[in-house]
């Protein structure tokens, strides 16, 4: 079992979850995040004050999904949430030891 | 086709010489008017003029007070960060329930009560003598009581203008106090002055006869020094100008100051106090200065920073319009664009360069747009009144109004202007700091640090503006 972590562009939310829907994936997790990358935010003009906006709004999806799902999960938050442009965001993935149902007290990869 | 039509026309013909001859011997015979047929004729005629008035006045009043709010709390309440929109919003209502409640026992007489030079006297306290037929002193064909609610949301607005500038760091109960005061020692008496019968300022029969045809002296210049003067006795807010402190909310901001712009129209139009043409001019007059206030400051920081921004716009609205206040009635509608215009640019100048470079915290520009834009207009308004949209100063034997402005040849009139502008200055700084320090010794005016850090919302009024998980 695998946890995949996206964190995307605000903006591409409903394009990521369809192609991820789409992949097979059933169940994911939703945040609405703030943070920063390399880009480092972006600036705003109040009554000519400059203010300095590092930390910008992202949206963080969180999956656990089987081993084989990994390469169609990452290829559809790949293909739906790249514009090509700084800020889009980056996938992290790593190794979940347990799931369980909390309605049934099933494990593994029953679970998922 | 064209017969038919020809024998349409045929009884008209007819007709009309027909009506002429019975109509004719009525007119004859019908015994001549009596005396008290043409009293009840102008009777009919003075009731039905003062049921037009009363009507756009009591409007005005209203549209005055919609200014207050949720105008002004709305566009200030955008402006502040989160944790203080309740605690702005309550300092402006404070004014609407407070400053009702003096006006009515003592404010309107001291204002609009004969006295003297400076301030008028006690003979409308509990507003005796205030009824429901007009004041000729003022305004003579509406009731007096319309014309005292009306002065009212003035005396209302006035002190709420000057909360943008101690905003998110002072305590409810001493701001109560402090702008309760403030009402009675600088506005009553100004307000006498420029209004007032037997004022020092009075257009008619002062001594310094001051143009201020809506309050752009009585009520942008009290106001937008004092909030100076109180910005420089605070301080500045915990963390500024290091911390960031945008607006929260530009979008209530907007609607704020589009509700100001509307109600405008009551401020400045109403201050002809009828509905007559007076009223139209200086309609025409606010509307087209907050236009060019509005462009004049978006084109004036594009060319700063680079973007047209839509608090630029809203603050270009609001500068054009506090800076026509005073001119209202007084100018040509070409005079009011030029004014509009000089308000946007001086304005966003002041806002954008001026305070960082004396370093105050007006944290929401009270004196950067109404302090700075009283005192153009009242400068502007000597330049630029003209006789012909208001003969103030009266007409010569052959019916040509006397020079009102500059513009006519009166240049007098600018150091007239310059007096009342003075005044204005001076009794506000005066009465400001007298009553910053006695509220400051006796119940402290700033909220503790902690308080600060936490919000006027949760540390004045136990409450939050926004519950998210509600």
């Amino acid at each position: 079992m695998l946890k995949i972590e996206a964190i995307i562009q605000p903006a591409k939310l409903d394009t990521v979850k369809e192609a991820l829907i789409e992949a097979g994936i059933e169940g994911m997790t939703i945040l609405e995040a703030r943070g920063h990358g390399r880009q480092k935010g972006h600036t705003e003009f109040y009554r000519g004050r400059e203010y300095t906006v590092d930390l910008i709004p992202k949206i963080k999806l969180e999956m656990v999904v089987n081993d084989d799902l990994k390469d169609k999960a990452v290829q559809a938050i790949l293909g739906a949430a790249r514009t090509g442009h700084i800020g889009d965001g980056k996938i992290f993935i790593s190794r979940v030891d347990e799931a369980i149902r909390i309605r049934n007290d099933e494990r593994g990869e029953a679970a998922v | 086709m064209r017969s038919r039509y020809k024998l349409l026309l045929l009884p008209l013909l007819l007709g009309f010489p027909a009506m002429t001859l019975a109509v004719a011997p009525a007119l004859h015979t019908s015994p001549p008017a009596t005396q008290a047929q043409i009293a009840a004729l102008e009777q009919a005629v003075q009731s039905a003029q003062s049921s037009g008035d009363n009507a756009w006045m009591l409007i005005s009043a209203a549209l005055v007070l919609l200014m207050t709010a949720p105008g002004l709390t709305l566009f200030y309440g955008g402006l502040v960060r989160r944790k203080n929109i309740l605690g702005t919003m309550m300092q402006s209502l404070a004014m609407m329930g407070l400053i009702t409640v003096l006006w009515a026992l003592v404010g309107y007489s001291l204002a609009f009560g004969h006295g003297n030079g400076f301030i008028g006297g006690f003979e409308h306290v509990f507003l005796n003598d205030v009824g429901l037929t007009p004041n000729p002193d003022y305004a003579k064909t509406i009731p007096e009581q319309t014309f005292m609610i009306y002065q009212l949301m003035f005396a209302i607005i006035t002190p709420a203008l000057i909360t943008g500038a101690f905003a998110e760091r002072v305590k409810f109960s001493s701001m109560a106090v402090f702008l309760s005061l403030w009402s009675l020692l600088v506005y009553c008496p100004m307000a006498h002055m420029v209004w007032g019968v037997g004022g020092l300022l009075n257009i008619t029969g002062g001594q310094w006869p001051v143009l201020d045809f809506a309050g752009g002296t009585v009520v942008h210049i009290t106001s937008g020094i004092a909030a100076l003067v109180t910005a420089l006795y605070l301080g500045k807010r915990i963390g500024y100008p290091q911390q960031d402190m945008p607006p929260h909310s530009m979008v209530l901001s907007f609607v704020g100051a589009g509700l100001l712009w509307f109600g405008w129209f009551g401020f400045n139009a109403g201050s002809a106090l009828n509905a007559g043409p007076l009223a139209t001019s200086a309609f025409v007059n606010t509307q087209f200065a907050a236009a060019t206030g509005a462009i004049a400051w978006v084109v004036t920081e594009w060319f700063q920073n680079g973007k047209p921004t839509a608090l630029g716009a809203i603050s270009g609205a609001v500068a054009g319009l506090a800076t026509i206040t005073q001119a209202a009635g007084f100018v040509q509608p070409m005079s009011a664009l030029l004014i509009g215009l000089i308000a946007g640019v001086v304005c966003c100048f002041m806002v954008f360069r001026v305070k960082k470079f004396f370093g105050y915290d007006d944290s929401l520009d009270a004196f950067g747009v109404h302090g700075v834009g009283g005192t153009m207009g009242a400068l502007l308004t000597g330049l630029l009144a003209s006789g012909s949209i208001n003969a103030v100063f009266g007409k010569d034997g052959a019916g040509r109004p006397y020079a009102t402005g500059a513009i006519d040849g009166n240049w007098h009139q600018v150091l007239n202007q310059a007096v009342g502008m003075g005044i204005g200055w001076s009794l506000s700084i005066v009465g400001t700091l007298t009553l910053l320090f006695l509220v400051d010794k006796t119940m402290g005016l700033r909220v503790s640090a902690t308080e600060e850090a936490a919000g006027l919302d949760l540390s004045q009024h136990g409450e939050e503006g926004y519950d998210l998980n509600s």
